[in-house]
């Protein structure tokens, strides 16, 4: 700062002679003028430095304004003789101090940026969103609800406290049948009237509480939390199981086998499976079927749908018995229709390669977030039911 | 129900394959669960060890010739066996033979320098059993130069169906025959049983004193009989099929249990005291029973017993006293019918399961209660020798058969194939039912042996699963336009939503039990003896659950116990205020752990996360409740919780005087100590089905956007108010002031100091205001100062800090 200010006052000192000068002369004294000007505008080193070449060159007393002003008092051909000299000087002049101006902002900016860098390789922190999981059983449940929706199926739920009524009876489990063995039933104490209630073991009784309450047509699924007194690697006292219902005048079994294979075609995400359905038993469906459908087991850890050569049992199924209809308050001889059941775990488990149900229910976060679903992975039809 | 091929044989006459036969099993209902196929084993034949010596290189080795029985020379194994020796008659493997045990088809191939050509087997190599100690060593008589497998009696081929508990039926040989003969895959034989002819009546009388459980009994003896044990073939199959022989006399009874699906019992006629009585037992009666156990019996079970007492668990198990062994020489046989649900639940209350429960309970064809003991009488003839008696047939009054009427037109009516009428009839006639008349409708005699047919649905099933299921082309469901309302209802659509929302801040989806121990329900509040489980599978998994909190906090510990100490996790769910079907509750709760807030967990050079606490499970508590659509504007906060929050560190969400939406704070300390947990943690709870259902609404349309033109602005204040003042009721005051130009206020600093007073506190606010209708003037902003200032006083005491 200290040199520019000195600059300056040699600059001033100068341009006092000017005026005095012969054209001859005056145009050697511009020359210096111009050069140590222009001298003065490129080794300005900053916005303030180059403020000061222009105050001292353009400012009220300014050498170049004290120049310029002298051409008011010339004659006509003095002024014609030294108007662009002097004019064509401080064109350059400004020029000059316009482009350093530019150059030297650029410096600043530059200067500026290079003092803020940052390392961006720092890590940030991850998003609430991509942290966060939904467990497979309910992504499952939105996969499911996502495809019967489509066909015009409603969401139906029970509770998971049930009477033997829902549960069993009216669903034709007849008293003291081994089927009613096989369902290793959770109850609670008996109540005064030696009633006691138990822990649905199916999801069928909302079958009963749904025709209860709605005439056909039905068309509901039915998902929700089952239990047994059972458990090792493939059962667990509690799972889930989801139901299906069509009651109306005319559904049958073709129907009803159309039904499933658009599902399982539609959850597995195949364009086409080979279905084998048996014929089979459940006390609330007549007939029954059970369902296996087409995989390929070869790859160790892996099963992969609509191909190879093994059959794997997915689902029960079955024309509503009419004990059952009757049961609901419908006349089997005007309505009729057909179940099914599958377990939401099993399925969930095939598809997405979870080996061990008990792994379900323990909230490892590890696992969890292995095996579970980030938060905006939502299953739609249109956008493909899995990521 | 397993039966070998052979044994089928015996009923069903056919050319079709084994796989053939399997598939057909399969598509009519009787699904194969396991083929015992041994065929592999055809290759094996059985060889003599002529020389065994040393082997020159190896100590463990030895190197034999042996003869394989096909003329040619003997040839030279290496075998590392010890018990090879010269003479050792064994199973031997060629080159070129698949081992199954070891998975490697056998090449010539050098062991230490000695060519060996070919193997002796051990049982483990033939997955025979696990025996691996030594190589197969066989009697001096087994003929060198066979097949091993049919020495064996490998060679029959063990079917195991998965049988359904509908078909008792098919728990015969001969059932399941009679299913593939009607699927058009053989002839079904063998059927036939000689009459009986016995001489003189049987000694030994029966008195039924409990007709209901016991609707008939038949019973005849045969005298001089020789009990050794049973033929080779005979015992064969049931060796194949998992059963011990033990001698002829008992051996027939399984054979006529597997055969034709008719248990029988025998009993040793010399040490039976009396005359049988068939009664309920006495209480506290004890029977040894032929499995070595003794049993305690109540009136409710069926006993046959005689002058001595219980001789026989009716249905279940015959006893010790009076079985048959060697030294019997006149045999009762008794074939009875017993009641299936008595049967079953004598079975499962003593906890016997035996062939003979499995079929009762199931119901035996009460016709083939006379050719059972036909059947066995010859079979001990043939057997054993000796003479029999007339039979003796008591109580049994008939079978009644079951008609039905048939209009064929269900078939198509519930399956959606058109079945032609003649082969609908061809099959149930195939099958043993009588089909009468010739019209649209038919009467249709179901056989004795179908207890399980009702009425027409069942009959639709016979025909479908004998036509075949798999020409039953699919339909596609026509659209109706009755199912077009929601497919899911609010609360579904809630939680839904709710589960999204807790997952897009971070915290992770559980499924805990729905059952927890006593102790933890009792903590939350829970514990009623409604919601005890009479038969929890373990001790800990007993009540159910009056709050999610206690299994999420579990859970959360459970992670921090593995080393992962930052969790979040909820879980929306069902929790129980008592056992009916409108007590249980939608709720969706969440915990967080350590230092797991919503921007992340631990240490980070931005910033550490701190503890978590109340203010994390208010946020969201509040998030919850707002994705499942509360009025969130509408929420008033109050301080304190349930006993088993912190009771200065939680809060209730209410909605109105009376509608609680839901909880949160940080644990009472008494609360962790039950749980066995430790913190920093903090939880919330929101009762998704407690807010309210949104109003119908005749339109989508969203009210009119205005926006104003004129510049927002906001101003501070800070007031001192007593300590005891919540900042809510400040803020509240505050917005009061003016509703049409406050937009916000927010609570932007809390300072507590000296210079305010002991018992005194700064709440600074910000206060957003909205010029509607023009600037504000500086007057305006005074005027609206003062009424901020003057309200806020008057509601809370604060003054104006300054």
């Amino acid at each position: 700062m200290p040199d520019i200010n000195l600059n300056v006052t040699f600059t001033l000192a100068q341009i006092s002679n000017v005026a005095s000068l012969t054209v001859n002369d005056a145009t050697t004294g511009l020359d210096t003028l111009e050069s140590s000007l222009l001298a003065d505008i490129a080794s300005a080193a900053d916005e303030p430095a180059i403020e000061a070449v222009r105050i001292a060159a353009f400012g009220k007393k300014g050498t170049v304004s004290e120049m310029l002003k002298t051409l008011g008092a010339m004659t006509a051909e003095e002024r014609q003789l030294k108007g662009p000299v002097i004019n064509g000087l401080k064109n350059r002049v400004t020029e000059a101090l316009t482009a350093r101006k530019a150059e030297l902002k650029d410096v600043a900016i530059a200067a500026r940026l290079a003092a803020e860098k940052v390392d961006v390789t720092l890590p940030v922190r991850q998003s609430p969103a991509e942290r966060g999981r939904i467990h497979p059983i309910s992504q499952v449940i939105d996969e499911i609800a996502a495809i019967f929706g489509d066909l015009g199926f409603a969401i139906a739920e029970g509770p998971d406290i049930e009477t033997d009524y829902y549960n069993f009876t009216a669903l034709n489990f007849p008293e003291g049948h081994p089927a009613r063995e096989m369902h290793d039933t959770f109850f609670f104490q008996p109540d005064e009237k030696g009633e006691r209630k138990l822990l649905r073991t199916h999801t069928s009784p909302v079958q009963i509480r749904t025709m209860e309450k709605q005439k056909p047509p039905i068309r509901i699924v039915i998902p929700g939390k089952t239990y047994r007194q059972d458990s090792d690697a493939t059962h667990s006292p509690m799972f889930h199981q989801v139901e299906g219902l069509v009651i109306d005048k005319t559904a049958n079994v073709a129907n009803m086998k159309w039904v499933l294979e658009e599902f399982c075609k539609a959850f597995f995400e195949v364009p086409s499976v080979k279905m084998r359905f048996r014929p089979s038993f459940f006390p609330f469906t007549e007939p029954s079927l059970e369902v296996d459908i087409q995989c390929d087991r070869s790859r160790p850890g892996e099963v992969r749908f609509g191909e190879g050569s093994d059959w794997m049992e997915i689902l029960g199924c079955g024309m509503v018995h009419p004990n059952v209809l009757r049961a609901g308050g419908l006349d089997p001889d005007e309505y009729q229709g057909f179940a099914w059941g599958m377990g939401i775990d099993r399925i969930a488990m095939l598809k997405y390669g979870m080996p061990d149900l008990r792994a379900f229910f323990d909230a490892d976060v590890r696992w969890l977030s292995h095996y579970g679903f980030r938060p905006l992975d939502m299953p739609t039809l249109f956008g493909g039911l899995s990521a | 129900m397993k039966f070998t091929l052979s044994w089928l044989k015996d009923h069903l006459e056919t050319d079709a394959s084994l796989n053939e036969i399997v598939e057909r099993l399969t598509s009519i209902g009787l699904e194969v669960e396991h083929v015992d196929d041994k065929s592999s084993l055809k290759p094996f034949v059985i060889a003599k060890v002529l020389t065994a010596v040393q082997h020159p290189d190896a100590d463990r080795l030895r190197v034999l010739t042996v003869d394989t029985g096909d003329g040619k020379p003997p040839v030279q194994v290496v075998c590392g066996a010890p018990n090879a020796r010269a003479g050792l008659i064994g199973a031997f493997a060629a080159p070129g033979t698949y081992v199954p045990g070891i998975d490697v088809t056998l090449t010539v191939g050098k062991i230490r320098g000695v060519e060996s050509h070919g193997m002796m087997c051990s049982e483990r190599e033939l997955e025979l059993s696990d025996e691996h100690n030594g190589i197969i060593d066989l009697p001096a008589d087994a003929p060198v130069g066979t097949s091993f497998a049919s020495y064996a009696h490998l060679d029959d081929p063990v079917i195991e169906i998965n049988l359904t508990p509908n078909r008792p039926d098919a728990t015969s040989v001969y059932g399941i025959a009679r299913d593939l003969a009607a699927s058009g895959l053989g002839r079904l034989v063998g059927g036939a049983i000689m009459p009986h002819v016995g001489e003189g009546l049987c000694p030994v009388k029966v008195t039924i004193e409990a007709p209901e459980l016991c609707p008939g009994f038949a019973l005849t003896m045969v005298r001089g009989v020789k009990n050794g044990p049973s033929p080779k073939w005979f015992q064969q199959r049931l060796i194949a099929i998992g059963l011990r022989p033990i001698s002829a006399l008992v051996d027939i009874t399984n054979y006529v249990t597997f055969d034709r699906g008719r248990p029988l019992h025998v009993f040793d006629a010399a040490k039976v005291a009396g005359n049988l009585v068939v009664r309920p037992a006495r209480d506290g009666e004890k029977v040894l029973a032929l499995d070595g156990r003794e049993y305690t019996l109540t009136p409710e079970m069926c006993v046959i017993a005689d002058d001595n007492g219980v001789e026989s668990i009716a249905g279940i198990m015959g006893g010790e006293h009076s079985g048959c062994d060697e030294s019997t020489t006149d045999v009762l046989i008794e074939s009875a019918l017993w009641d299936p649900i008595a049967t079953a639940r004598t079975g499962r209350a003593l906890g016997i399961i035996t062939d003979a429960r499995y079929r009762f309970e199931r119901g035996v064809d009460p016709e083939f209660m006379v050719p059972g003991v036909e059947l066995a009488a010859k079979l001990v003839l043939d057997f054993c020798g000796g003479t029999p008696t007339e039979m003796e047939v008591t109580g049994y009054a008939g079978h009644k058969p079951k008609i039905v009427s048939f209009p064929l037109s269900e078939v198509k009516r519930l399956t959606g194939i058109e079945v032609p009428k003649a082969e609908s009839l061809d099959i149930l006639t195939r099958l043993g039912f009588e089909p009468q008349g010739s019209g649209d409708i038919v009467k249709v005699k179901v056989p004795s042996w179908r207890p399980d047919v009702d009425g027409k649905a069942d009959l639709v099933e016979e025909v479908m699963r004998i036509h075949g299921v798999d020409n039953i082309a699919p339909q596609p469901l026509g659209a109706h336009d009755a199912v077009n309302s929601k497919i899911l209802t609010t609360l579904q659509i809630r939680t839904r939503t709710a589960k999204r929302a807790l997952a897009v801040r971070g915290m992770m989806e559980a499924v805990t039990w729905s059952f927890i121990p006593a102790k933890h329900a009792e903590l939350f509040g829970g514990g009623q003896t409604a919601l005890k489980l009479a038969n929890p599978i373990a001790a800990d998994m007993s009540d159910m659950r009056p709050s999610l909190l206690p299994g999420l906090i579990a859970a959360a510990q459970r992670n921090a116990d593995k080393g992962i100490g930052d969790v979040a996790l909820f879980e929306v769910s069902g929790t129980y205020e008592g056992d009916g079907a409108d007590q249980q509750r939608r709720v969706a709760a969440g915990v967080r752990r350590g230092t797991a807030k919503l921007d992340g967990s631990g240490r980070s050079w931005a910033g550490n996360s701190g503890p978590v606490g109340v203010f994390d499970a208010k946020a969201d508590a509040i998030a919850a409740l707002e994705a499942c659509g509360a009025p969130v504007e509408r929420l008033q906060i109050e301080a304190g919780g349930p006993a088993w929050y912190h009771p200065g560190r939680s809060g209730t969400i209410k909605l109105g005087p009376k509608t609680v939406l839901g909880t949160f704070g940080e644990f009472h300390p008494k609360t962790m100590e039950g749980l066995d947990v430790s913190g920093p943690l903090c939880g919330f709870e929101v009762f998704v089905d407690a807010v309210p259902e949104p109003k119908a609404k005749p339109t989508k349309t969203k009210p009119k956007l205005e926006l104003s033109a004129f510049q927002a602005v906001k101003r501070d204040f800070a007031f001192v108010v007593d300590k005891a003042i919540e900042a809510g009721t400040l803020v509240r005051a505050a917005l009061a002031a003016d509703k049409k130009l406050i937009t916000a206020v927010s609570v932007f600093d809390i300072f507590e100091g000296a210079s305010l007073g002991a018992d005194k506190k700064s709440i600074a606010i910000e206060v957003s205001i909205q010029p509607v209708e023009k600037t504000l003037t500086d007057e305006d902003f005074e005027a609206l100062a003062k009424r901020i200032v003057e309200n806020v006083g008057k509601q809370t005491g604060g003054v104006l800090r300054t």
